[in-house]
């Protein structure tokens, strides 16, 4: 059993609590993020993703409930600084969150807010620019590099905080299929080699199926909660919520409604790729 | 009769050989587009596609003249581009649809901005209030609704169909999109684009699409033009261009899933026909193979 390391416990939030127009963007909310864990939250526009995971690191304070990060609780300002440092968060847009004119100067902004001692800022770029890849751009301009380099030196500024978890929220919505795929193996690897925990935000079904666990949330509550191979044969109630299937499940879905039994372990499409040269060249 | 068909085969958007250098005689020189020429026929429905970098977005902002060629021409709906005393005319047949349209939501109510261009271009009033009912109407927004709603207090999804209304509200003869869906969930993108489509069969529309969604582009465009570091590599069916897989992965693009699929169990040499884009199309073959195999 791992270690709780965030702990949600009847979390609501309102929006503009008291005035004309507020309304309950979270309402009872029970979640746990075990260190180690790879969360993924889905869930339509407006169905309270972002909300939840600004909680994460403080930067939204529960309406009613609470929110615990490594026991500490938000709402206490004296807590803020350490669990801004042990949650570290990637937003959507990769141009908004560039803030200075050279890639390791960047990436170097947090650690250097955290006021540690120039060598070890410097080792420590050094180590997370190595980490995502990008060593050879260090003395680059960051507004030459690609989306998803962008998204990458993003997330090496955060990683020289040393943090416990990373939180992203939809990281990949503004990149190109090959952005997309080297940010999604960046985080694979943070996550199995480095024991990073990670949270995941997104509406990519096909980046869900990675993921030990999936939340589903409408309606600012839990819908469903599981490992993706549960959370994936649903299939009504995921539709009604304005999800999809991604397409190694829809095949294989359709591929059981006509008769052929499938093991229900086929979540991606190199799972399928698998199955099919196992029944059809062996 | 002959005539009218020949009209519709013509042209809507002439590129001749469009090169764009931005910040020319300058140590930043950078060639953006390079020699591009392309015909887009009227009512198609053309998605672009190409890496972050290749030059989509410097080629739709000369569609509305937003920028001028370098060197080269572009006509639209028979204007040249360049010509400074067309421009007004040019903005009215062309509505260019940014990333994150919502961000430019500015009016009190959601129907004073779909309202705002119409009443721009001088329209009677009358005329102002039809256009942007249907326009809401075409979004899924009811207008009465819209009348009283902030576009400051909806989630992103209604927002960004707010501010897609604002431009169908000008009835623009070329409609075009700058990644319309991206941050939208599965439904909403659905919706968007039925509406979109919607649209086009309407009024006889001409769609461009520029996205980094392949399956997007599988379900809806009927040709794709493939950019690569300035310039035009491929233009053809969707079918056809997700068949050069080799050359789309060397430029970092991607095939839908179930192309994919398809391609690598090629690669374990089946024999699969060409052309499968869909899920469903997928289902068909792969069952087609397992009965074979089980027999």
């Amino acid at each position: 059993m791992k270690d709780v390391f965030i702990a949600a416990k009847d979390l609501t939030y309102i929006y503009r609590r008291g005035n004309a127009g507020g309304y309950k963007a979270l309402s009872g909310i029970n979640l746990t993020v075990k260190t180690g864990e790879f969360l993924v939250i889905i869930g339509s526009n407006g169905s309270g993703k972002s909300t939840l995971a600004r909680h994460f690191n403080g930067m939204l304070k529960p309406s009613a409930g609470s929110i615990t990060v490594a026991g500490m609780d938000t709402t206490s300002a004296e807590n803020t600084w350490e669990i801004r440092r042990l949650v570290g968060m990637v937003f959507q847009n990769p141009d908004n969150q560039i803030v200075s004119s050279l890639v390791e100067e960047d990436a170097a902004f947090g650690a250097e807010n955290l006021g540690l001692p120039p060598e070890e800022v410097k080792k420590r770029v050094a180590e997370t620019l190595r980490l995502v890849g990008l060593t050879p751009y260090a003395g680059h301009a960051p507004h030459l590099l690609s989306g998803g380099q962008k998204q990458k030196l993003a997330i090496a500024g955060v990683l020289a905080m040393c943090p416990t978890c990373l939180v992203l929220d939809e990281p990949t919505s503004m990149l190109d299929p090959a952005g997309r795929m080297e940010l999604m193996e960046t985080l694979i690897h943070l996550n199995r080699d480095m024991q990073v925990t990670v949270v995941l935000v997104t509406h990519f079904m096909e980046e869900a199926v990675l993921a030990d666990r999936v939340v589903v949330l409408s309606d600012g509550e839990i819908a469903l909660s599981g490992p993706p191979a549960e959370i994936f044969t649903e299939i009504e109630l995921l539709a009604e919520l304005g999800l999809q299937l991604p397409t190694a499940l829809k095949i294989a879905h359709g591929l059981r409604q006509r008769g052929f039994s499938l093991p229900l372990d086929i979540l991606t499409i190199d799972d399928m790729l698998a199955y099919c040269k196992n029944v059809l060249v062996e | 009769m002959l005539g009218g068909a020949f009209l519709t085969m013509s042209a809507i958007i002439e590129i001749d050989r469009l090169t764009h250098i931005y910040s020319p005689g300058t140590p930043f020189q950078i060639a953006a587009l390079d020699s591009i020429s392309l015909d887009i026929k009227k009512g198609v429905f053309l998605a672009i596609i190409g890496s972050t970098g290749s030059g989509k977005s410097t080629l739709i902002r000369h569609f509305n003249g937003l920028l001028r060629p370098t060197s080269g021409k572009v006509r639209v709906c028979g204007i040249d581009t360049a010509d400074k005393k067309q421009r007004r005319n040019l903005w009215r047949s062309v509505g260019l649809v940014f990333q994150q349209p919502e961000q430019q939501l500015f009016e009190e109510t959601v129907l004073a901005d779909v309202a705002f261009g119409p009443r721009n271009m001088g329209l009677a009033e009358a005329e102002v209030k039809e256009r942007a009912h249907e326009a809401l109407r075409l979004v899924g927004i009811n207008p009465q609704e819209a009348a009283r709603m902030s576009p400051f207090h909806l989630s992103g999804g209604m927002r960004r169909k707010a501010a897609i209304a604002g431009v169908l509200a000008l009835k623009p003869q070329v409609l075009i999109l700058d990644e319309p869906t991206a941050g939208l969930d599965p439904q909403g993108k659905q919706q968007l684009m039925q509406h979109v489509e919607n649209f086009r069969r309407r009024e006889d529309a001409t769609i461009i699409l520029v996205t980094h969604d392949m399956e997007e582009v599988a379900l809806l465009a009927e040709q794709v033009a493939v950019l690569n570091q300035g310039r035009l590599v491929m233009v053809g069916p969707p079918r056809e261009i997700f068949s050069r897989v080799e050359e789309l992965m060397a430029i970092g693009l991607d095939l839908p899933a179930a192309a994919r699929l398809m391609h690598q169990l090629r690669l374990l040499g089946k024999r699969i026909r060409p052309g499968v884009l869909t899920a469903d199309e997928a289902e068909e073959v792969i069952a087609g193979l397992l009965e074979e195999a089980l027999c």
